[in-house]
C-alpha cells in the first residue's frame, strides 16, 4: 500500500495575514504609515502657497514631470496615486472588517462603564469616516476640479484660493484637519505597537513623535485656509 | 456601612437578566467585596431567595477565579482582584453597580458567573512547552539571563482572570494571549515552539470570537497583575516574525 501523499498546502502568506486580526492590523499600520509619509510631503508642498502663485503652480507642474526623461509625463504622479488609492482602500476595508468584529465581540454593553481611553482613541472610527469623506471631496474639488468654482486646469493656486473663499468649505476643511490630527495622534503610536516596534523604553519617544506629527501636520494644513481667510493668500 | 447594590441577576444562559437592587446594612469596612456579597447571600437565603452566584476560589488574589465589573471597572476601583478589594474603598450610603464580564466569548452562565473556557482553549493551542516528562531537570541545566527571567516572570504573573477582556471595548483577549506568548517565547525552553505557539494562539483567539486590539490600553489599566501593554506589541512582533519565517514549519 502506498503512503498517502500530503496534498494540503500551507496557507498563503497574504491569506493568513488578512484572515487574522493581528495581520489585518499590520495591513492597517503599513497603509497608515504610507499615507502619513505622503501627508508629510503634501504639507511641505502646500506651504509653498505662501510664496505666491508662480512658485506654487511651478511646483504643481513639477510633480507631473518627476522622473523625466526615464518616466513619461505624469507617470510618477499616477504611480503615487495608485499606491495611495490602494492604501486608502485597504486601510478602510480592514478598519471596517475589524470594527464589525470588535462590535460583535461586545454584544451587551455595561450598565455603567468608566471611560478611560483618550478622546483621540475613541474617535478613530468616526474620525476615519470623516477623513474618508474629506478625501472624496478634496479630490473632486482640487484634482478633478468637478466641484471647484474656478476649475482651471494647470492653475492649482487660483483653484485653491477660489475653493477656500467659500466659508462652508473652509469650515469643513479645518474640521477634517482636526480629525486628521486626532487620527494621527492615536494612529502613529498604534501602528508602532501593531508592527511590534513599541517597547517600554521607546513608548514615550513614540508617543511624543505621534503628538509632534499630529500637531505639525494639522497646523501646516490649517495654515492654508487660514491664510486665504485672512487675505495673506489671495 | 449601609449600601445599595445593583446586581446583574440572570437565572441561566438562556433567560434575559436585569439589574436588581438590594440593600445591605452593617457592612464592615474590613470586609472584602466577596465577604460583603456573602453577607448579602446569607440574608437572601434566610429570606428564601436565590443567592447571587459568583466565581471565587483562593480569595488571596492569586487564582484568577473571581472577577466582576464594579462601578464600570473590572475588579472595581483598586488595582487588585475582587477578593482583595476591601469595602474601605467605598463610602457609607454608596450605590454600587455589579455586573459580570461582558464579552461574546464569555457567555454568562448565571448572575455574575461567566464561562471563561475560551481562555483554556487559547492556552491549549500553544500556551505550554512540550517537554519529555521525567525527573525534574537541574536548575542550572538551561542558563537563563536574569533580565530574561524577570521579563518572563513579569508576563507569567497573568492569572487568567479575564479583566482585560472585560475592560476592553472590543472584548479583545490580546493582553491575556500576549502575556503567555511573551512568557514562553523569551525563554530558551519555549524557543523550539516559538513560531507555532504565537500563530496557533492568535488563530484560536480569533476563532473564539474575541475582538481585535485598538490600543485603547484599558486592559493594562484593569489588569490586577500589572501585565504591561508592551506585551501586546511584543506578541505582534512575534506574530509578524513567525509569519515572515514561513509559518509553522511543518
Amino acid at each position: 500500500m502506498a503512503l498517502a501523499t500530503r496534498t494540503d498546502r500551507p496557507p498563503s502568506l497574504i491569506g493568513s495575514v488578512w484572515r487574522s486580526t493581528v495581520g489585518k492590523k499590520a495591513v492597517m499600520a503599513v497603509t497608515g504609515m504610507i499615507m502619513l509619509a505622503y501627508l508629510v510631503a503634501h504639507v511641505v508642498g502646500n506651504l509653498k502657497v505662501f510664496f505666491g502663485a508662480g512658485e506654487f503652480n511651478h511646483y504643481g507642474h513639477w510633480i507631473r514631470t518627476v522622473g523625466e526623461p526615464f518616466l513619461h509625463y505624469e507617470w510618477f504622479l499616477w504611480m503615487a496615486r495608485a499606491a495611495l488609492g490602494t492604501a486608502v482602500v485597504l486601510h478602510g476595508v480592514a478598519a471596517y472588517q475589524l470594527s464589525r468584529r470588535d462590535l460583535a465581540a461586545r454584544p451587551q454593553k455595561y450598565a455603567r462603564k468608566r471611560q478611560r481611553a483618550s478622546y483621540a482613541t475613541r474617535t478613530m472610527r468616526w474620525g476615519g469616516v470623516i477623513l474618508g469623506l474629506f478625501i472624496v471631496w478634496h479630490v473632486l474639488d482640487l484634482t478633478t476640479l468637478t466641484v471647484n468654482p474656478n476649475a482651471e486646469e494647470g492653475r492649482p493656486y487660483e483653484n485653491l484660493v477660489a475653493s477656500l473663499d467659500r466659508p462652508a468649505v473652509t469650515a469643513f476643511y479645518i474640521a477634517a484637519m482636526l480629525a486628521l490630527g486626532l487620527h494621527i495622534r492615536h494612529g502613529f503610536w498604534s501602528a508602532a505597537q501593531t508592527l511590534g516596534a513599541n517597547s517600554a523604553r521607546r513608548e514615550r519617544v513614540l508617543k511624543f513623535l505621534a503628538d509632534a506629527l499630529a500637531l505639525v501636520l494639522t497646523c501646516g494644513f490649517i495654515a492654508v485656509p487660514v491664510g486665504v481667510l485672512t487675505g495673506v493668500v489671495s | 456601612m449601609d449600601l445599595t447594590l445593583r446586581i446583574w441577576r440572570q437565572r441561566n444562559a438562556g433567560e434575559p437578566g436585569a439589574m436588581t437592587t438590594y440593600r445591605v446594612t452593617g457592612i464592615s469596612e474590613d470586609m472584602s467585596f466577596l465577604e460583603m456579597l456573602d453577607h448579602l447571600n446569607e440574608e437572601l437565603i434566610l429570606a428564601g431567595d436565590e443567592p447571587v452566584a459568583f466565581d471565587h476560589d483562593c480569595r488571596e488574589g492569586i487564582c484568577g477565579a473571581c472577577g466582576m465589573v464594579i462601578n464600570g471597572q473590572a475588579h472595581g476601583p483598586e488595582r487588585t482582584t475582587t477578593c482583595q478589594l476591601h469595602m474601605r474603598h467605598f463610602a457609607d450610603g454608596d450605590t454600587i453597580d455589579v455586573e459580570p464580564w461582558r464579552a461574546a466569548a464569555f457567555p454568562v452562565v448565571k448572575d455574575l458567573v461567566v464561562d471563561r473556557s475560551a481562555f483554556d482553549r487559547i492556552i491549549g493551542s500553544g500556551g505550554y512547552v512540550s517537554a519529555p516528562t521525567g525527573s525534574a531537570p537541574d536548575a542550572h541545566a538551561t542558563p537563563v539571563p536574569k533580565p530574561v527571567a524577570d521579563l518572563a516572570f513579569e508576563h507569567a504573573e497573568c492569572i487568567g482572570c479575564g479583566a482585560c477582556v472585560a475592560a476592553c471595548p472590543n472584548g479583545s483577549a490580546m493582553l491575556f494571549t500576549s502575556a503567555k506568548v511573551v512568557h514562553l517565547n523569551v525563554l530558551p525552553q519555549g524557543a523550539p515552539e516559538r513560531e507555532s505557539r504565537v500563530l496557533d494562539m492568535v488563530e484560536t483567539m480569533d476563532d473564539q470570537g474575541f475582538g481585535g486590539c485598538t490600543n485603547t490600553g484599558e486592559c493594562a489599566v484593569a489588569c490586577p497583575k500589572g501585565i504591561p501593554l508592551t506585551a501586546i506589541g511584543a506578541m505582534n512582533r512575534e506574530y509578524l516574525r513567525a509569519t515572515l519565517k514561513g509559518g509553522r514549519r511543518r
